[in-house]
């Protein structure tokens, strides 16, 4: 009988989890009165609760086994890939997604809007990322200090010399891929968990110069009244400003799927992505280790100096809490749970990373639960990504 | 066309290769035999640049490229078939021989040879939109051989193409491997564990030992040498 064993197993787990969560769900001590209050109810819940998960836990792992997911997979993956390609269906979404756009910032409130530019720099930052870990294979555990450079660039030079934003932006860029090559070279000849190692120290100079170096970026009270971005001499009001600023956001965005598409399919790409897979064959291929790495440093760091830059004219104060190993992380998750080198998939592992702790804001207190559950689950139930990356195949005909 | 000159690699401090010296001339097949550990595949590895000569020099058309980088060496025109195959599991059979000619310009050359090696191995075509990992051995080590080819190289550096393959494969691919020299005159440079094989269509060879070469000639006379006999073919 395997039902029955299932649930004889559900049954152990359930007393277990009964039994951890006792003294927390079931005892509480009411220190005034100085008597003890006993919540069986609780205990109930948690009973059917987690017997109920359990069940649910033991199913879709079934499912999984079985194969059936497999098939649906291959199935969903083509689902979006499909859309793409299917033009009938395609340009009307982008339309609509367009429109939708364009609208947002007047449908909704400024709240909204503003939640969805941070959202909207993260999808940046993740495609950014994507080049260096999706597509070209090195785990980059700092990828938050070219955001910070980036973001500092913008402050001081506004600061001292007046440089306004459509001149930092791409000085922000370059800058970035500056320090993405200073960084890139020491560590061409590592691999996997040293290359993060080192990136992580990275990382952390960074934020730790900004925190200590107080003569130049001001330490810990950070640089205040940054100003947002000019709109042709026009003082805007403030929630002007971040329908302004949402729209800058939104062609960046733009501009950088478009980017990271072409080099996705250039020879470059191929490059990366063979790179990742086999350095001795690329070698013998005359593929140029060295540059084909600098260059996916240099790329990849450049989306995260000029979100940067955004980051600072949005926020209007920035300090070194802003840039903690926390958000290299949070990026890492986004490409790693939207779909490592698919495009699809870093935008929406984006919005929903950022997005999904901003709405579960009422639940403040399961906020990281929520999180992390969602991150174990997609980690089994989607090893590749929510949107598993498609590469184009080639159509050789004899 | 190639020559080394008391060459000499470290792994760390252990030293692979003592002083190799050896030629080989423009459309020959030349064979390098030995045992596990001689320092075969080393010296194919640095002759790719890939390990660095510590000392002595390999001359390429008499020019010195033991200083280059890997990738210089090969836009010279050596590829090398590395030990193992190595294809790219994820890029399908025809991305995986485009990679070949990443350094190529020549569109209408690229599709000759395209069709040059689908011709050469006629399996290939039928796999050609299936990813690299999926192939059998045989049709990997075909590939690898066909990237290779898709340099257009001057020199090809094949390490062990025998390595896990049935013996009516390997034999298949050898002749190939002979078929293609004759056809396009290109020069082999040929590392092999399968002494027999190797030697029956190499024109010269070198058996090597502890990183050095003790013995050279040409391939009919090492295939009845007494020492190559009971050292390497068995019998």
């Amino acid at each position: 009988m395997i039902v029955m064993d299932e649930i004889k197993k559900s049954c152990v787990a359930t007393l277990w989890f009964i039994f951890l969560t006792f003294p927390i769900a079931v005892i509480k001590i009411d220190s005034i009165n100085n008597t003890v209050k006993w919540r069986w109810l609780n205990m109930v819940y948690i009973g059917v609760g987690s017997f109920f998960l359990s069940m649910l836990w033991r199913y879709m792992i079934k499912k999984k086994e079985m194969g059936g997911q497999k098939e649906k997979k291959k199935k969903e993956a083509g689902f979006f890939y499909k859309i793409s390609q299917n033009r009938k269906i395609f340009i009307p979404l982008c339309v609509l997604l367009g429109v939708f756009t364009i609208l947002f910032p007047h449908i909704f409130s400024m709240y909204q809007t503003t939640i969805m530019i941070s959202a909207l720099i993260y999808v940046m930052l993740g495609l950014g990322l994507n080049i260096v870990v999706g597509l070209a294979g090195l785990l980059d555990l700092g990828y938050v200090a070219f955001f910070a450079l980036g973001a500092y660039l913008y402050a001081l030079l506004n600061m001292h010399y007046g440089v306004s934003f459509w001149v930092a932006l791409p000085l922000g860029g370059m800058l970035a891929a500056l320090f993405g090559l200073v960084l890139g070279y020491p560590v061409l000849k590592l691999r996997g968990d040293y290359l993060a190692i080192v990136t992580l120290g990275f990382g952390e100079i960074i934020r730790i110069i900004s925190q200590n170096w107080d003569a130049v970026t001001f330490g810990p009270s950070g640089i205040a009244n940054i100003p947002p971005p000019p709109f042709f001499g026009v003082k805007l009001s403030l929630q002007a400003t971040s329908t302004y600023i949402f729209y800058i956001i939104v062609v960046l965005v733009i501009f950088t799927i478009f980017i990271i598409n072409r080099l996705k399919d250039s020879r470059i790409g191929r490059a990366w992505v063979a790179l990742k897979d086999d350095e001795i064959a690329c070698q013998s291929m005359g593929i140029d280790k060295g540059k084909t790495k600098l260059t996916a440093f240099a790329l990849g760091a450049t989306w995260a100096g000029m979100a940067g830059v955004v980051f600072a004219a949005k926020t209007t104060f920035i300090n070194p809490a802003s840039f903690t190993i926390w958000e290299s992380i949070i990026i890492l998750c986004i490409v790693v749970l939207g779909g490592m080198g698919s495009i699809a998939g870093v935008i929406s592992g984006a919005l929903l990373l950022i997005l999904l702790p901003e709405y579960l804001r009422a639940f403040a207190q399961y906020r990281m639960l929520a999180f992390a559950s969602v991150l174990i689950l997609m980690m089994i139930f989607r090893p590749n990504g929510m949107i598993e990356n498609v590469r184009k195949i080639y159509k050789f005909k004899q | 066309m190639l020559k080394l000159k008391d060459l000499q690699a470290f792994y760390g401090n252990i030293q692979a290769l003592k002083g190799i010296s050896l030629e080989i001339q423009e459309g020959e097949i030349i064979s390098l035999i030995g045992a596990n550990g001689a320092g075969k595949s080393t010296t194919l590895m640095t002759i790719s640049g890939i390990v660095p000569a510590r000392e002595g020099e390999i001359l390429f058309k008499d020019k010195p490229i033991n200083k280059l980088p890997p990738d210089k060496i090969a836009a010279l025109g050596i590829s090398q078939v590395p030990e193992g195959r190595r294809i790219f599991p994820y890029l399908t059979v025809m991305e995986n021989l485009d990679m070949g000619a990443f350094l190529r310009n020549d569109k209408s050359g690229v599709k000759q040879d395209l069709e040059y090696v689908l011709e050469l191995f006629p399996i290939l075509a039928e796999r050609r939109n299936q990813a690299g990992g999926t192939l059998s051995g045989g049709e990997q080590q075909m590939l690898a051989i066909s990237r290779a080819i898709m340099t257009r190289p001057k020199l090809l550096l094949l390490d062990e193409p025998s390595l896990g393959l049935a013996p009516i494969i390997t034999k298949q691919i050898f002749e190939i491997i002979k078929k293609f020299n004759k056809e396009s005159n290109t020069t082999i440079f040929l590392v092999e564990q399968n002494a027999n094989l190797a030697l029956q269509v190499a024109d010269r060879g070198y058996v090597m030992e502890n990183g050095v070469i003790t013995i050279s000639d040409t391939g009919e006379n090492l295939l009845v040498n007494e020492d190559v006999k009971k050292a390497y073919l068995g019998i």
